[in-house]
């Protein structure tokens, strides 16, 4: 859903880049750009928990399942229709 | 002895008689030239860095020149007073014990630690004893969280990854014993015109592994240039006792004993010197690899995992910045 990813996008920008999307992308790497750091993918974490409902496991916090807008996006579809 | 690939294992061997001597030579001129102070504090847990900081310093200006503080709390482990008292008297140095449990009593350190826990283990409470872990980056092959270890008085263990909140209020309220400690030590620098030494070493400097304004500050780290296995060395030099030089590595933080390769370092920190000085010296993975032990994959997830926390702990490092100029403070 579209929905979702705007919120993924909003969260992103509001809390890790003070409001300032400067050059975000769906594909832009949070760990390339420095966006997030060890910390910042527990803020996530914690977020798609709340937000969406969801328990994410050990095994699920790799890079293609959180790295991007996009990847989130759809991992948090795949959670959901799960 | 040269490795098959061509790196010599004694590649962090030092001239200790050298170091020694340089390091000290650096201690004298800090504190005449740079710091203006007639001695200085050292704050001893019982291990090997501060133990060797605590050597340094008494070489370098006299014991009458140096006054040690032990610091324990409720939580430290049982020996760890009688280990650092046996520091100072070994160096003949001037010692001070200064029991902080009143005051992290007193800044609510103790409920403010059971309260995060028990927002993750809602039955933790009298008699348990806890501590954080991470998985070792080759357990995992994407980000590691934390998860808290609490063990209940009839000793069963349970583990339970932390969400954020619990995590974050469970290290800022840790953070109280370095920072309490770092405090006491400027209280006594002040009254004796003394300067502060920090005892980090090599990688916990360059890894960010201490705690902002707290065991991270300090006027003069006098080890910090140096990696782990070059402080053993200077340890053996320096006659620090053998009780200390034989003590696996810990953090003597939580009430539950832990070691730094399971808090923060991948590995045990001889193997984990190498790969940062292979780092350091863009040595090629598979020829750090036979002499760390490991396979030339594990040495780069060891490498991008310093490369990682260099990069997150870097503002551990840094001053207050500012939003305008203030030349005429520029270096």
């Amino acid at each position: 859903m579209a929905a979702h990813k705007e919120k993924v996008r909003a969260f992103i920008i509001d809390n890790f880049m003070f409001g300032s999307a400067d050059g975000l992308t769906d594909e832009t790497s949070f760990l390339d750009e420095g966006i997030i750091d060890s910390t910042g993918i527990l803020e996530l974490v914690d977020f798609l928990e709340q937000e969406f409902g969801i328990q994410i496991e050990d095994e699920e916090l790799v890079p293609e399942n959180l790295d991007s807008i996009t990847n989130v996006h759809t991992f948090i579809e795949n959670k959901l229709s799960a | 002895m040269p490795s098959e690939t061509g790196l010599n294992d004694d590649v962090l061997e030092l001239n200790a008689q050298d170091e020694v001597e340089s390091i000290c030579d650096r201690i004298r001129r800090i504190l005449a030239n740079d710091l203006k102070r007639r001695g200085l504090v050292v704050a001893l847990s019982g291990g090997i860095d501060s133990s060797v900081t605590t050597a340094l310093a008494v070489k370098a200006v006299g014991p009458e020149r140096v006054l040690v503080l032990l610091m324990p709390e409720r939580h430290s482990a049982g020996e760890t007073l009688e280990l650092s008292r046996s520091v100072a008297e070994a160096f003949r140095a001037p010692y001070e014990h200064e029991d902080i449990s009143g005051i992290l009593e007193a800044v609510g350190f103790y409920r403010r630690y059971n309260e995060a826990v028990r927002q993750v283990i809602p039955e933790y409470g009298q008699g348990w004893k806890s501590k954080i872990v991470i998985p070792s980056v080759f357990a995992t092959k994407g980000f590691s969280l934390f998860s808290i270890v609490a063990q209940d008085d009839k000793g069963n263990e349970i583990k339970k990854r932390l969400p954020l909140k619990a995590y974050l209020e469970i290290v800022a309220a840790t953070n109280f014993k370095q920072r309490i400690r770092k405090m006491m030590e400027y209280y006594h620098a002040d009254r004796l015109n003394f300067a502060v030494a920090g005892t980090p070493n090599r990688l916990e400097y360059d890894q960010g592994f201490f705690v902002k304004l707290g065991d991270g500050a300090a006027d003069i780290k006098p080890i910090a240039h140096l990696y782990k296995s070059q402080v053993y060395q200077l340890a053996e030099y320096l006659g620090v006792p053998e009780e200390i030089r034989k003590r696996p590595p810990t953090t003597d933080t939580y009430s539950l004993p832990q070691g730094q390769d399971e808090f923060y370092f991948s590995l045990p920190h001889d193997k984990m010197d190498l790969c940062l000085y292979g780092r350091n010296n863009k040595v090629a993975p598979e020829v750090l690899a036979p002499l760390a032990g490991i396979t030339p994959g594990q040495v780069q997830r060891v490498y991008d995992d310093i490369d990682t926390k260099r990069s997150t702990t870097r503002y551990l490092h840094l001053s207050p910045l500012l939003a305008g100029d203030v030349p005429e403070l520029a270096k």
